[in-house]
């Protein structure tokens, strides 16, 4: 049996001052809807740019390009890799290999005179069918050869809003809307694909951007590497579809992440000497009451962890509340730039169980941080003194 | 005259103000025996709430020696002076001192979370203690919705319920209307009389001091007189 003041005593003393309470708790739920926010942000990032492509894919660009925007391989180099060993085949024995270029194409932004920098991918028929997760939700797909792009569900949703029957300009040409696709979320969906060879005739390109080559199984992935390791004339660098996604959402959600911190650890200083000030109204409110539970023999360590509840639960409260607004930041998606690419990515925020415990931790802390110099304060009264208050 | 429960021998206390040296208590000689009920009187400043506080053990001491049942609680380490206190003083305020959040069984209850009783022979006890000062029937009233005499009533249930055997009040009915200081005065009476309490309280009101079995008068700091028994 645990001997001291129980936590109902301690809880009521918080709903006895209703509004003291309310409004410091309110102050440090905003920090932990910040907090939550900037996580969920970082998160949701990861999960779109981590979930695209295949692991059986593998991404070729040119040696040194960190993206498919920079890179540019010539046909020489797409005919040596064909020949490389480890390849997946189609039905006639060819090399599953779609040859692609990549633009950055300056779009509109609706309710807004801002241009965004839009990924235009020139693809193949087989680069479609090696990304099967990419599935038409409207309208067709494009049809080769033709001026027809199809376009992702983030570029048809929120800040671009095209929609099928659209004419966007680019490439001094007109390129008609015909199709969404879905790719379930993931970085493909803030895209805008095309015919390969009618984009690269349109913006007089004579390399490609990158190779999606498939694997024959999951295994040859070393295989593959090793090849190309041991042929140094090739200058590629190559990557599994996933990881080459993967890798280009940690740097925004790195930066993202510590900037959001950064702010997060500047408002929690003013949340703690909220909830500090706070409970040291609380001490003051209550110091004849301390003198009485010290009289009635509760010792200086009973006060101590009364005050300290009462401050963690201030916390919990205010990290519940705060968790609870930040679950509603699900809703919103957002389109921004990617500064790794420089190109636009659509992607939702997402509060994972890991994000809510770390979240109401840091609440719960904020609250010790502002409680601990006021309990040992009431501890420290003599008991006397402390009677003698009115 | 039984043993003394209470020895105190060449007792003195001296606050500090700043630098400056304040003596209230010089050299106190008292006895009180297991049982006796004590009214200390004297003017405002002479000492008494002094010697009442060292008396329970919420105040340490300048000198001498004080002996409460054979214990030297001066020389008690603080969280040992906690425990004894919880075991054999009960308290009873001019304020009364109530938790304003917690009910009257709550208050009453509140020494029994230091003991290691269980849940039902602690409401038990505070059961017994509330019908004892006749507030069986408001055990769910919180100090607010409670007359000042029944708030008195609950901090006498209190300071009962752990049954120790010294209570002390300092000015128990210095904030009350007559009916009700009557009808504290009568259940200090009866602690005093039926369960063999021994009580130590500290009054300005003559009329209160007539009810306690022993009178004693402080003055400057010094112990004037002791009043004769009954
Ligand atoms: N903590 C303290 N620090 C300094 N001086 C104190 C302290 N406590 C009491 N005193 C002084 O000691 C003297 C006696 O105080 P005490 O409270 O014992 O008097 P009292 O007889 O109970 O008076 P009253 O009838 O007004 O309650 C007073 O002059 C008071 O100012
Ligand atoms: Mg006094």
């Amino acid at each position: 049996m645990k001997k001291g003041l129980s936590l109902s005593y301690v809880a009521r003393n918080l709903v006895a001052r209703k509004l003291t309470t309310i409004l410091t708790a309110a102050g440090m739920a905003l920090v932990v809807f910040v907090f939550a926010t900037v996580l969920m942000m970082a998160e949701g990032l990861r999960h779109t740019l981590g979930g695209t492509g295949s692991y059986n894919n593998v991404v070729v660009i040119r040696q040194g390009s960190q993206t498919e925007v920079q890179s540019t391989l010539t046909r020489e180099q797409a005919r040596l890799i064909e020949t490389l060993p480890g390849l997946a085949t189609g039905a006639h024995g060819e090399p599953r290999i779609s040859r692609e270029m990549l633009v950055l194409v300056n779009l509109p932004r609706k309710n807004s005179t801002s241009l965004a920098n839009v990924i235009v991918r020139g693809t193949t028929p087989t680069g479609l069918e090696m990304r099967p997760q990419a599935r038409i939700v409207q309208g067709r797909a494009f049809r080769a050869g033709s001026s027809e792009i199809v376009v992702g569900s983030g570029m048809a949703r929120g800040s671009f809003g095209l929609r099928v029957g659209d004419r966007i300009a680019f490439g001094l040409r007109q390129w008609n809307v015909v199709g969404v696709f879905d790719a379930g979320g993931s970085g493909f969906d803030s895209e805008i694909w095309g015919d390969g060879e009618q984009l690269m005739q349109a913006f007089r390109r004579q390399a490609y951007s990158s190779l999606i080559v498939g694997l024959r199984d999951s295994g040859s992935f070393e295989a593959l590497a090793e090849a190309v390791a041991r042929q140094p004339q090739l200058k590629v660098d190559i990557k599994r579809e996933t990881q080459f996604y993967a890798d280009q959402s940690e740097n925004l959600a790195n930066f993202i992440g510590v900037l959001g911190k950064t702010i997060t650890i500047v408002f929690s200083i003013g949340a703690i000497i909220g909830a500090m000030i706070t409970m040291y109204a609380s001490v003051a409110n209550r110091t004849r009451e301390i003198g009485t539970l010290r009289a009635l023999g509760f010792r200086r360590g009973n006060i101590v962890w009364a005050f300290l509840q009462e401050a963690m639960l201030l916390g919990l409260a205010a990290g519940l509340s705060g968790l609870v607004a930040a679950a509603f930041m699900q809703l919103v998606e957002i389109s921004t730039t990617n500064l790794q690419t420089f190109s636009e990515v659509v992607f939702s925020l997402i509060l994972t169980p890991q994000i809510a415990l770390d979240v109401l931790l840091f609440s719960v802390f904020m609250g010790v941080l502002g409680g601990a110099l006021p309990a040992f304060r009431a501890s420290r009264l003599e008991i006397v003194d402390a009677l003698r208050s009115v | 005259m039984t043993e003394a429960l209470i020895s105190i021998h060449n007792l003195s206390k001296t606050y500090r103000r700043g630098n400056q040296p304040v003596p209230v208590l010089l050299g106190i000689d008292l006895q009180i025996a297991q049982g006796d009920y004590v009214s200390l009187m004297g003017p405002s400043g002479s000492g008494k709430s002094t010697l009442l506080n060292l008396i329970a053990g919420i105040d340490k001491p300048s000198g001498g020696t004080l002996l409460i049942g054979g214990v030297d609680i001066a020389a008690l380490e603080e969280d040992e002076l906690a425990a004894w206190r919880a075991g054999n003083v009960g308290f009873v305020f001019q304020f009364y001192n109530l938790m304003p959040v917690l009910d009257a069984f709550e208050n009453v209850e509140l020494p029994l979370l230091l003991t290691h009783l269980s849940k039902a022979e602690r409401r038990e006890h505070v059961e017994m203690a509330l019908a004892m000062v006749g507030l069986p029937d408001r055990m769910d009233h919180r100090p607010n919705e409670l007359s000042g005499g029944q708030q008195q009533r609950v901090a006498i249930a209190r300071a009962l319920v752990t049954d120790p055997t010294l209570i002390v009040a300092d000015e128990p009915t210095g904030d009350l209307d007559r009916k009700s200081a009557d009808d504290v005065l009568d259940l200090l009476d009866r602690l005093n009389r039926e369960l063999g309490k021994t009580i130590v309280m500290v009054t300005h009101d003559p009329r209160c001091a007539a009810r306690a079995r022993t009178r004693i008068h402080l003055e400057k700091g010094v112990l004037l007189s002791r009043g004769a028994e009954h």
